[in-house]
């Protein structure tokens, strides 16, 4: 009859929807931060973790809705029946094995799973390299207390090499994650919280935070360049120079000039070593030429990003903490930008 | 003089639609209030859902700001947990648990009323931010010490949030206590614990799960609420204060609050099965002590939403294996479903798809559950999509859709109209297609590393697909509301001519007529088993149990002829209804009374008054409204204690 036909057809529905869903498959875990691509110890274990429990998730959820479907269709009433069942209360044998059941099941996932965050929690050998991250709204700043190297927005570590990441905030809880390498850990002013995993492969893995931490949250991104050594050292060394010199190039050194005009307040937020802007508000500059992103991991660090950012930070990352003092002029940024990406 | 006296009361109960509104003490006239409110709430929540949805269609949109969204985002979880599920389930518990325990109404009408225009008002205080452009913006978690800190939130966003969810609270207490009262000493003679439709007890435990889990948050809110306007520095770590404190008094109440809102969808699923099985629920004690033992270890795994706050792992440990052990009961119930569906005679109703589907979608929302309770999976997986996908399948799979079950199973009781079980289908079917549209991609965004929260997002994260899916799904699903909106009003065009008992039900809610009479039962019934009203229809093949005596005062019905037993006759309304002996009944029924509702009005100042203290402009006005509010409520609960309370006819 017509319900018949009205059931059969969100069957039909579900079935095509289920295909369609099957079809897309590829279109999964193709991603810069999907975790099924682990490059990272941590996040391989986590996994693999995963995997078993996701499948036997999906025998779980198969077994009960075909025994659902199954009794929906059998014990269906059919048209002008009227059929009186049994006045069953219940079998308490049965009671018993579908409380074991799951019972069981979970004693299996609980074993890995216990193992896993004792593992997980391993504090690293003496040759790890030791990072701290910063959090603040919305940005991340990454020190290397041993090197005496300080940077924001990009970290880099170094390939099958451990790291330990103490994680501090200046502001509100955030929360460190590179769905790739690792899982996530709250970020907590006032906590010294640790993690620490070890890269597997070399990249560039995004990352962002991972807690509601203001209207910004959205665009506290960064990035981690995994690294052979040699070419983790090379940056070191290029990181730990100063950036002295008035740079050749007079527009730059113009921006230069009004950079460090005190006026112009830029030197109240940011340092650049070497200089006397020694702010520690904003992110460290000293070698801002020579990353990949700014403004928290939200644009490209190409000179038409650095200027469109200039002429109006508050348009483009609406309620970030970068006020400017006045409208800059287009001459004036054109050379704050030279300045800047001068500074690799 | 009883005429004269009767006459007097009607006089008194003869007001306008819109006064008896407002002072009802009916348990059923406040149950249908909350139903509307809610759903008010619900069409509301859903369209800023769909604000979300739109935001997020493609990346980099700019349909929304970052401000916006974040409102957007805090108003609609928050608004479906406090607004539209709890009141939901509050609504079914008010129409509904006094008619099923054999009661004339709950035990204190009068604060149930108060339960329910402190709910309203705590509800649009919370709301009218957004007519300041100053909605909360701090998510339903409101983690400290990004709320806490006028640094942080120096608007009054977070002050309206605080507020509002203040008086929800107090509206969810008094509910709780009335209703924990209400099942422990109302029930009608025979009416044993062990014989209460399982409804009934998922309410008690909820009533339970509420007493203890809200003081929580109600402590949480007042730290809050200190540190933001008395200097204090519970939140702040600069001067010793720990952010992380907030989310453990967060998380106390919190956890208990999923189960306070997925106990009463599971007892309603645990009565439409049956009466549409044609059998009575398979493994009711197990059905029973699983709730409860839910319930128990409910308040022993708060901090599975901490796991990444590094806690360190043996807290980890023993919070994972805590959590898993939930699992447990929650899967007993599952497969007592199944077992009552087997076997019956299943009639294909909306009602009943809509309950069916539940144990599927329940299932999933479940199993992904035990996922997150896996600690180190749990790393990847919360605050991503996966967490997102996770809780719209235990609450929109569970809970909306046993809600629906029960809206289409209860509505012709509630109004006297069955809905349209055509339409009902087509909305069934497109309710399931939609939900899982939206909600199943949400797991593969969480595998590909999309977190929550996040206003936008940029191209090449190879999430454009799928967040294009779940917008297209969202749509689809407020589609089916829109249907059921149309089922609605339809029906309302209709005459009221919903039988007795439509669905041959099982419970006592089917032995009086539809709409019932304000006074619910001519006679107060006589409960000698399960599924009591199943027993006089058919006889039961044993009655277990002692034979029930009547106790306290005669009611003037004799206890051999407990109610009408036959399903199509209606019974007479008024309270002079005969009672075989030629005796005058004797139907206390309370009067209106304007009092829930002035002090309601009061505590909302209260509440509206802090809230002004913190604006700019209204600084100086805020004190003097608290004063204000305080006065209206003491003067209110002065008369409230001192009204007289009238016996309708002496006999």
């Amino acid at each position: 009859m017509g319900k018949g036909r009205l059931w059969k057809r969100s069957l039909r529905a579900g079935v095509l929807t289920l295909l369609a869903v099957a079809f897309t498959g590829c279109a999964i875990g193709n991603g810069p931060q999907s975790v099924n691509r682990p490059a990272g110890d941590s996040m391989r274990k986590i996994w693999d973790l995963f995997l078993p429990i996701f499948w036997l998730s999906v025998v779980i959820f198969v077994l009960v809705t075909a025994i659902l479907l199954f009794a929906l269709w059998r014990f269906r009433q059919r048209p002008g029946e009227d059929r009186h069942p049994e006045q069953l209360h219940g079998n308490t044998r049965l009671e018993i094995a579908w409380t074991m059941a799951p019972a069981v099941i979970l004693a299996i996932i609980a074993v890995p799973t216990l193992s896993l965050i004792f593992e997980l929690d391993r504090k690293p050998g003496p040759e790890a390299l030791t990072v701290r991250a910063i959090g603040h709204q919305w940005w991340w700043e990454f020190q290397y207390p041993e090197l005496n190297v300080v940077t924001a927005n990009e970290l880099h570590l170094v390939v099958d090499r451990p790291v330990r990441i103490e994680l501090h905030s200046v502001d509100v809880i955030h929360s460190f994650w590179v769905p790739r390498l690792a899982g996530k850990r709250d970020v907590i002013p006032g906590w010294n919280n640790v993690l620490t995993f070890t890269p597997q492969e070399v990249g560039v893995f995004p990352g962002q935070c991972a807690e509601f931490c203001g209207i910004q949250h959205a665009n506290m991104k960064f990035t981690v360049v995994v690294q052979t050594q040699e070419e983790f050292d090379a940056w070191i060394r290029q990181q730990q120079q100063p950036a002295a010199e008035v740079p050749a190039d007079p527009l730059a050194a113009q921006g230069r000039e009004l950079f460090l005009t005190p006026a112009n307040a830029c030197m109240g937020c940011h340092t650049v070593a070497g200089t006397e802007a020694q702010g520690k508000v904003g992110p460290d500059l000293t070698h801002v030429g020579s990353r990949g992103i700014i403004a928290g991991g939200m644009l490209e660090n190409t000179p038409e990003n650095l200027a469109r950012w200039l002429r109006n930070p508050q348009a483009v990352k609406p309620g970030n903490k970068m006020v400017l003092p006045r409208q800059l002029t287009d001459q004036e940024i054109q050379a704050l930008v030279a300045y800047l990406t001068s500074l690799k | 003089m009883v005429e004269s006296a009767l006459k007097l009361e009607r006089a008194r109960y003869e007001r306008s639609a819109l006064v008896e509104w407002l002072t009802t003490v009916d348990h059923k006239k406040i149950g249908i209030l909350y139903f509307w409110t809610s759903i008010v709430f619900l069409l509301i929540a859903g369209f800023l859902a769909l604000l979300i949805r739109t935001q997020l269609i493609v990346p980099e949109n700019t349909f929304l700001g970052p401000e916006t969204y974040n409102q957007v985002f805090t108003m609609h979880g928050t608004m479906m947990v406090f607004f539209v599920g709890m009141p939901l389930n509050a609504a079914f518990f008010n129409f509904f648990v006094p008619l099923m325990i054999g009661a004339r109404d709950v035990a204190f009408p009068r604060l149930n009323a108060f339960s329910y225009w402190a709910f309203l008002l705590g509800s649009l205080l919370m709301l009218s931010g957004f007519l300041f452009g100053a909605a909360p913006d701090g998510g339903w978690f409101g983690y400290a010490n990004l709320t806490s800190s006028k640094l942080y939130s120096p608007g009054l966003n977070i002050d309206f949030w605080v507020m509002g969810l203040q008086v929800l609270g107090v509206a969810s207490l008094a509910s709780a206590l009335n209703f924990f009262v209400t099942i422990v000493n109302m029930r009608a003679p025979g009416m044993s614990l062990m014989r209460m439709p399982v409804f009934v007890w998922m309410t008690l435990i909820t009533a339970i799960l509420i007493l203890l889990a809200f003081p929580s948050l109600t402590v949480g809110l007042v730290m809050i609420m200190f540190d933001r306007y008395f200097g204090t520095n519970f939140f702040n770590p600069a001067a010793g204060g720990d952010p992380v404190i907030w989310q453990h008094l967060f998380w106390i109440f919190g956890h208990p609050e999923v189960y306070i809102l997925i106990l009463p969808p599971m007892g309603m699923i645990s009565e439409i099965l049956p009466t549409f099985s044609r059998k009575p629920l398979f493994g009711y004690t197990f059905v029973v002590f699983a709730g409860m033992g839910i319930a128990f270890l409910s308040f022993g795994v708060w901090a599975h939403h901490m796991f990444a706050v590094g806690m360190g792992p043996v807290p980890n440990a023993v919070f994972a294996t805590t959590t898993m052990l939930i699992a447990i009961p929650t899967g007993v119930k599952i497969f007592n479903w199944l077992g009552t569906l087997w076997g019956g005679s299943i009639r294909m109703t909306t009602a009943l798809l809509f309950a069916a589907t539940f144990i599927s979608m329940f299932t999933i929302g479940g199993i992904s559950g035990v996922m997150h309770a896996s600690v180190p999976i749990d790393y990847w997986q919360t605050d991503s999509y996966f967490v997102v996908a996770h809780f719209h399948y235990v609450l929109f799979g569970g809970l909306v859709f046993a809600v629906l079950a029960a809206t289409y199973y209860w509505f012709p009781k509630m109004f006297g109209r069955m809905l349209d079980e055509r339409l009902g289908k087509l909305h069934f079917v497109l309710t399931l297609i939609g939900f899982n549209l939206t909600f199943f991609p949400m797991h593969f965004l969480g595998i590909d590393g999309m977190p929550r929260r996040i206003y936008t997002y940029s191209a090449g994260m190879g999430w454009d697909l799928w967040n294009l899916v779940i917008s297209i799904g969202g749509y689809l699903t407020a589609l089916s509301f829109l249907v059921f909106l149309y089922n609605v009003v339809r029906t309302f065009q209709r005459p009221a001519d919903a039988p007795a008992d439509p669905w041959d039900g099982r419970t006592l809610e089917w032995s009086i007529p539809s709409p019932p009479p304000a006074h619910n039962f001519d006679v107060v019934p006589v409960v000698r088993g399960r599924d009591a009203f199943w027993i006089e229809k058919y006889g039961a093949e044993e009655v277990v149990g002692p034979t029930p005596e009547r106790h306290g005062p005669p009611t003037g019905g004799s206890p051999q002829r407990p109610h009408n037993p036959d399903p199509g006759q209606h019974a007479g309304h008024g309270p002079s209804t005969p009672s075989g002996h030629g005796g005058q009944a004797h139907i206390h029924l309370p009067p209106p009374s304007w009092f829930p509702l002035s002090t309601a009005i009061g505590l909302t100042l209260m509440g509206t008054g802090m809230v002004m203290h913190a604006s700019d402009t209204l600084g100086s006005l805020g004190f003097p409204v608290v004063g204000l509010g305080i006065a209206v409520v003491v003067v209110s609960l002065l008369g409230w204690t001192f009204e007289p309370i009238h016996e309708e006819a002496h006999a």
